[in-house]
């Protein structure tokens, strides 16, 4: 199916503008619970793990609405390397937003917590408790933390190029209302 | 939105967008440095706490960062009912029996203490639902903490850092840190006539902070706990020449077979103080004998199934919830880091400390 609206789809569009929120909430409640030793860690936490299976789960159903709808195509006088850019930091946003609730869970379960989303709710360990698995699965999950953060803000930088700078179209295909083409 | 064609101004004459394009990023790398303390060195944090203890006892890579000797030990709680009322907790149904892992200890962070160079001892729990939850705890044998704040506790860590001169705290730091906190007063009377104890199973030991249990008809009750021990204390003296006897009371007493503590919870009345650790609630507070706890087994914890659980007590069962005690969150942030810290040198992870093969040797110089 070949996008000719110019637009990303109003599904891409709702999806896009709540994960960019959910997901921004979500760095900065991790990076708040682990420096935190006031009452602030012990709602940051109860937050962080329901909110991270929710993304992992609209994750899924964004890429599944991504690949049955195109986007819009960049514009056809983008230099190449920004091209390559764009797709390059949307498809490392997309692995990111699933690789790291996965890595939370794995983590979690590898150091043979319950992995409770509520007070009763719990989800099976996808991992056997290991601790030499939890202390690799940690770190990796602060370290893909601050990459999908950097990539964050490439993408906010890249956007505001496009919307400031270029005025192409590119941000207006994903805020929305006309664009002229 | 303007229209690119219609725009002829060039890239270069737009000095404000550029400012954005970087100033709107910046702002949001500023704003979650600041989240994670990196922009107020003086904060306190979990990693703050933690780099304490390890400037006061040093590092030993693979242990814990405080309580770091200790043995595992493992068993099961088998519940009386008589605290079903006040949670739904299943570990609390009626003749329902929960397998343990715990873990005796001594506070402190070396590994290699003698015995009988402090007073407390303490006994960490996990019991394992068997829908799949976790009751963890860590419990001290004194019926108050010292302080009531992470901030206190920190400030008594500093005020506790070895003289590099004497190799001892410094007594006037001490002195200051205790005549700036007058809530120590109640722990400092406990600790004057408390002995070190000749066997882990003869003591009792508290909860200290507050929980909050949820009955069945949503009802709150605000709770501490204690295990109460059912072996009885012969007076027996520690020996002193043993630097470890309580492993190896431990070892000796469970020859012969279990040991065995009562859950006793009390439960708080209104305007109890359920956010302050150094303060006891009134001796005449209802007392629910919740079960017994059977120890069965000991291990050596370099080995024994307790060295990968972190006893962070905020780790509770539907049925149990954290208090507004401020220790609380303090405790399971520091605990955290304490096991993300050993697990790496256990995993020997680049950068961290070597885990040490032969502690017998670095244990007595």
């Amino acid at each position: 199916m070949k996008n000719t609206t110019g637009l990303f789809t109003l599904p891409a569009r709702i999806l896009h503008w709540l994960m960019a929120a959910m997901i921004l909430a979500m760095l900065f409640i991790g990076v708040g619970m682990v420096a935190s030793v006031s009452e602030r860690h012990a709602w940051l936490l109860r937050i962080h793990k329901p909110l991270g299976i929710a993304i992992l789960l609209l994750a899924v159903v964004r890429l599944a609405v991504r690949l049955r709808h195109p986007p819009p195509p960049l514009p056809a006088d983008l230099p190449m390397l920004q091209k390559l850019a764009a797709y390059a930091s949307h498809w490392l946003l997309y692995a990111l937003m699933i690789a790291m609730p996965l890595v939370g869970w794995a983590m979690l379960s590898a150091g043979g917590y319950p992995v409770m989303l509520g007070a009763s709710l719990r989800l099976p360990a996808i991992l056997p408790a290991s601790a030499t698995a939890f202390a690799i699965l940690r770190h990796l999950h602060g370290w893909l933390a601050l990459l999908l953060f950097l990539t964050f803000l490439a993408h906010l930088a890249a956007a505001l190029y496009h919307g400031l700078i270029r005025r192409d179209g590119v941000l207006a295909s994903m805020v929305g209302g006309s664009r002229k083409s | 939105m303007p229209d690119p064609h219609a725009s002829p101004t060039p890239p270069a004459r737009r000095p404000g967008a550029w400012a954005l394009i970087l100033a709107i990023p910046a702002a949001c790398a500023l704003a979650l440095a600041y989240v994670g303390g990196w922009l107020s060195p003086h904060r306190l944090t979990p990693q703050r706490i933690v780099d304490q203890f390890q400037q006061n006892a040093g590092v030993h890579p693979g242990y814990r960062r405080n309580h770091a000797k200790g043995v595992c030990v493992a068993g099961y709680f088998q519940s009386s009912g008589e605290a079903a009322p006040y949670s739904v907790a299943q570990v609390f149904a009626p003749g329902q029996r929960t397998p343990v892992v715990g873990r005796f200890a001594i506070p402190g962070s070396n590994p290699y203490a003698p015995d009988g160079s402090v007073p407390i001892r303490s006994m960490a729990l996990r019991f394992a639902l068997a829908n799949g939850q976790q009751w963890r705890t860590g419990m001290n044998s004194m019926p108050v903490f010292p302080v009531a704040t992470p901030q206190a506790f920190f400030a008594q860590l500093q005020a506790g850092q070895p003289d590099p001169a004497t190799g001892k705290p410094d007594p006037a730091k001490l002195a200051a840190f205790f005549a700036a906190h007058p809530e120590t007063a109640a722990f400092r009377a406990w600790a004057k006539t408390a002995k070190p104890s000749a066997s882990f199973a003869t003591d009792g030991y508290w909860s200290l902070n507050a929980f909050v249990f949820t009955a069945p008809d949503g009802a709150k009750h605000a709770v501490r706990w204690r295990m109460a021990p059912q072996s009885v204390d012969d007076g027996a003296t520690a020996p002193a020449n043993d630097p470890d006897y309580l492993a190896a009371d431990l070892r000796q007493r469970l020859a012969h077979g279990p040991l065995h503590w009562k859950l006793l919870v009390t439960l708080a009345r209104p305007g109890d103080p359920t956010n302050d650790a150094t303060k006891a609630w009134p001796a005449d507070r209802p007392i629910v004998d919740a079960g017994t706890l059977v120890v069965e087994s000991e291990q050596p914890q370099d080995s024994g199934p307790c060295r990968d659980i972190n006893y962070d007590p905020t780790v509770l069962p539907n049925g149990i919830g954290i208090s507004d005690d401020p220790l609380l969150p303090a405790r399971s942030a520091a605990y955290a880091d304490s096991y993300l810290r050993r697990t790496s040198e256990e995993a020997h992870l680049p950068g961290t400390a070597r885990v040490d093969t032969k502690p017998q040797a670095e244990a007595r110089p």
